[in-house]
């Protein structure tokens, strides 16, 4: 199976930057394969310098290509960038089509990218479960720069602020309606607009909007919610939006907001690997446990309520501890 | 949320080497074979063997699926098989179709190329094909 038959990558080869045991250690984690909690435990204590920059939007508007010409912006400067690009794996299939690959262009010969194209694999609000992990065996192999591309959706996805310092959300001129729509995520989510395809007639206008938009938002802690205009076609407006990615990293070092904000996220990631892990053993006790079958079987004869069995259950676990 | 029951989805790169436009195949291809529960990295037109290989390299692929209706699959096919041997991934299985005359077909087979599919062919065979090069003991 992919990662296990070629014998497992090392903490050594990954901080070494060797490029094939970093695309094996990928896969480990993506396939919940053991070898890759060795490898992340040994891993962590020196991941986290990293900035994770985040980009989300509506399907199309343009989050490769712009990620596309940000790591040419940032090759230009000799930053070492790697990108994980996330589309929808089918929930019928189970199979994906990951497109985002399609706008990398960066040649062959250049060393200082890596690029990773991701499927969800049924993980809801964006990213992948892998996706978090993955960014640290990233970190871990050097990359300065991590960007990440979310799913494109209708709506902006949440998920991404569980992983990323500074969340991207990319819009296009006449999204109208769609804004509107979105108001509510937006504000939650940006920390930068970026309008592309500028080069289309109306950008000003949407440009306006947003800034209407971010000033109604108060700032969120004190943060104004800059708006950048872009074009990936000439480009123009590559140097700019960096920039308000940087002075919004700048923003959290200042105002004393990045490690509450790591702490909330390194909080909501222990318990979510908790919640998966419960569920996956609760899931699996109500069918295969006897004892847990039976509360089953009185919940739906009606002698107990779901509730009371809820209660019950999680009781019994805490006196197993 | 991760399963580790569940079986790993098997990973397949998609690429047209060359100047050759003609995508339908290739899309129609890595469609099918999302079908069929494969995570298909679709790399687009005009790949050099060099970035065909990094992306097999970078993406984890356990099979490259390449596609050349042009005539330049006896140019481009055996420097991409050089290319991984080179940089030590010659273990990942390739494939092809388009418009390959028979000739050629039998040559590049000897080469390495594991299977080549001409225009018609059988999108059932091709998955099956695929499952077959990606997990050979499953
Ligand atoms: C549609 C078409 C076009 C469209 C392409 C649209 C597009 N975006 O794809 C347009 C009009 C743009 C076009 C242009 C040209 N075309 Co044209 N075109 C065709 C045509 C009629 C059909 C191709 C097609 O889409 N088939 C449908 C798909 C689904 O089939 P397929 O690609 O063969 O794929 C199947 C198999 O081959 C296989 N397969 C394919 N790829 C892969 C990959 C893997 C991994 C696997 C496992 C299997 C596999 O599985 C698929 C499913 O069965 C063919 C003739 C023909 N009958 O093939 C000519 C043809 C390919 N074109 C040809 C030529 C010469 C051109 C042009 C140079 C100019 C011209 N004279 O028209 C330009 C060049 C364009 C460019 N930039 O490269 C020639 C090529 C000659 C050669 N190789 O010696 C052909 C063969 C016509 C001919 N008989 O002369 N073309
Ligand atoms: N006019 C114009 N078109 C653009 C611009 N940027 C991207 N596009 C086009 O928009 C289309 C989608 O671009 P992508 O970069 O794939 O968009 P995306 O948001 O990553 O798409 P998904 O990942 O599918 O959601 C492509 O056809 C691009 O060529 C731009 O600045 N101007
Ligand atoms: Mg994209």
């Amino acid at each position: 199976m992919t990662g296990t038959r070629r014998g497992a990558p090392t903490a050594r080869q990954i901080r070494a930057g060797d490029r094939r045991a970093l695309a094996r250690a990928i896969s480990a984690v993506e396939n919940g394969a053991p070898e890759a909690d060795a490898l992340l435990k040994e891993l962590y204590p020196t991941t986290g310098r990293v900035r994770v920059v985040g980009f989300t939007g509506p399907l199309g508007v343009g989050k490769s290509s712009l990620i596309n010409a940000l790591v040419a912006h940032l090759r230009g400067r000799d930053r070492r960038v790697a990108v994980v690009a996330v589309d929808p794996s089918s929930p019928f299939s189970g199979g994906s089509v990951l497109g985002d690959r399609i706008r990398f262009d960066r040649p062959a010969s250049d060393e200082g990218v890596f690029f990773r194209s991701m499927a969800s694999r049924g993980a809801a609000g964006g990213v992948a479960a892998a996706t978090r992990d993955a960014a640290r065996l990233l970190d871990a192999a050097g990359f300065e720069e991590i960007l990440v591309e979310t799913v494109g959706s209708g709506q902006v996805d949440i998920a991404i602020r569980d992983i990323a310092s500074t969340s991207v959300v990319v819009l296009v001129p006449h999204l109208g309606d769609e804004v509107q729509t979105l108001k509510a995520g937006l504000f939650e989510i940006a920390d930068v607009f970026a309008v592309n395809k500028s080069d289309l007639p109306g950008a000003d206008s949407a440009r306006r909007d947003l800034v209407e938009l971010a000033a109604l938002g108060g700032g969120r802690d004190g943060w104004r919610t800059p708006v950048v205009l872009t074009s990936t076609l000439g480009p123009t407006g590559i140097p700019e939006l960096w920039d308000a990615i940087v002075a919004h990293e700048a923003f959290l070092d200042r105002s004393g907001g990045r490690p509450a904000a790591e702490r909330r996220r390194l909080a909501k990631e222990i318990v979510g690997r908790v919640r998966d892990r419960v569920d996956a053993e609760l899931t699996d006790g109500l069918e295969s446990d006897p004892a847990l079958r039976r509360l089953l079987d009185r919940v739906a004869s009606r002698d107990v309520d779901p509730r009371t069995a809820a209660e019950q259950l999680l009781r019994a676990r805490r006196r197993s501890r | 949320m991760t399963v580790r029951s569940k079986k790993a989805p098997v990973r397949v790169l998609i690429a047209k080497p060359g100047l050759d436009g003609h995508d339908r195949g290739a899309k129609v291809v890595a469609r099918a074979l999302r079908d069929a529960g494969m995570e298909v990295v679709y790399a687009g037109l005009r790949q050099t063997p060099e970035e065909i290989v990094r992306a097999a390299v970078e993406e984890d692929v356990d099979l490259i699926g390449l596609s050349i209706l042009s005539g330049a699959h006896m140019a481009l096919f055996p420097k991409v098989l050089a290319l991984l041997k080179k940089e030590k991934a010659g273990r990942i299985p390739v494939f092809a179709g388009g418009i390959i005359p028979d000739e050629d077909a039998r040559r590049l087979r000897k080469a390495g190329i594991r299977a080549i599919f001409g225009p018609g062919a059988s999108l059932d065979e091709i998955v099956r094909t695929a499952q077959r090069l990606a997990r050979p003991r499953a």
